[in-house]
């Protein structure tokens, strides 16, 4: 009997399945527990990759709970792609799910902000524009101004302080999390990414230019929300991390 | 607020972020990275896995392997001499010494 692909894969990732039959090694012999070895190596390899995929949930949780983790979820999300710097994808909201994990309330918006670096280190490289560009526009010019964003800026929002939770845990010395909301924006002013903290009511300004609005209804938006919004902070946080692309006027 | 007050409050927001922004150098840098000091096994990558850097050097000090340092302490830092007795220290760029054969 031969074993097709889907037998082979789903005994690959269920070490309770037994070794699918028909599989040879070099001498035409049954393949037996050299099938155990090359399953064990995927699980290993995996549980390696999200070790080093979020080393700050790691460390929250200490190697063997993320070891156990790992385990379950590389057999309920199976890399689906050959490119292993995305795995992971799934793991907030596999980690959100988790019961036993639900008084950790912040692990998934910290795994958020880890698969954000990544996403931030791996996206395309852009130039900013001048900030003569912004200078030169009218105060009307301005609110009816789009603009676009660099593809390595990410913003995660939080009801939890995830800044001070990945600072304290990346950091030596780094002052103890407040228990406070925060929003993060991530910028890759060279090579690597860092994260910073927005003023409050910052994620959600920058979120609503994403999605396309004007910078004078995204400013209206912010502030429906959060009527302390710092508009001047949150645009000095975007010019100085460079992750305006273009700026675009209608009307 | 009349929308003629709403785009000066935008206005006079983004002047301040220009001048903010023109005036504090780009948010300052806490971190380097130091090549040539890191431990085998425990040098620095942003990359995520998947990728050939984080933890894979394999001789202490390697040169081409790198750290994430509190900025400025780098160059200075103390490191043991090599077997030759040649003086080590960290770089800000990549180093030709304790590279594996």
């Amino acid at each position: 009997m031969n074993t097709n692909q889907s037998q082979f894969t789903r005994a690959m990732m269920d070490a309770s399945i037994p070794v699918p039959e028909g599989l040879l090694d070099a001498q035409n012999r049954p393949a037996g527990r050299r099938f155990d070895v090359y399953r064990n190596n995927v699980a290993v390899s995996l549980t390696d990759a999200m070790h080093a995929a979020f080393p700050v949930i790691a460390k929250l949780l200490g190697k063997e709970n993320m070891d156990g983790l790992s385990g379950l979820y590389l057999r309920a999300h199976p890399p689906s792609s050959p490119l292993m710097m995305f795995y992971g994808e799934h793991f907030p909201d596999f980690l959100a799910a988790m019961e036993q994990l639900s008084h950790l309330g912040y692990l998934p918006d910290v795994a958020r902000l880890e698969l954000a670096l990544r996403r931030s280190y791996h996206a395309a490289d852009s130039v900013p524009v001048g900030p003569e560009k912004l200078a030169q526009l009218s105060p009307d010019a301005l609110m009816q101004t789009e603009v676009k964003f660099a593809p390595s800026m990410q913003v995660i929002a939080s009801p939890w302080p995830i800044f001070d939770i990945w600072r304290y845990n990346t950091q030596d010395g780094a002052a103890k999390p407040d228990a406070v909301a925060q929003d993060v924006m991530i910028t890759r002013p060279e090579f690597d990414p860092a994260p910073h903290l927005l003023p409050p009511g910052g994620a959600a300004f920058i979120v609503a230019l994403q999605r396309g609005q004007n910078i004078g209804s995204a400013h209206e938006a912010a502030l429906a929300k959060t009527p302390e919004f710092d508009l001047g902070a949150t645009f000095t946080l975007l010019l100085q991390g460079g992750v305006i692309l273009k700026l675009d006027t209608k009307g | 607020m009349s929308n003629t007050a709403k785009s000066l409050v935008v206005a006079s927001a983004v002047a301040a972020a220009l001048s903010a922004a023109a005036t504090t150098p780009v948010a300052a840098q806490s971190k380097e990275k130091c090549y040539g000091v890191s431990l085998a096994g425990q040098n620095d990558c942003a990359a995520g896995p998947g990728t050939t850097c984080a933890g894979t050097s394999v001789t202490d000090y390697q040169g081409n392997a790198w750290t994430l340092v509190d900025a400025g302490s780098c160059e200075g830092m103390e490191l043991p001499a090599a077997a030759d007795g040649t003086a080590r220290s960290g770089s800000l760029e990549a180093l030709a010494r304790d590279i594996p054969a």
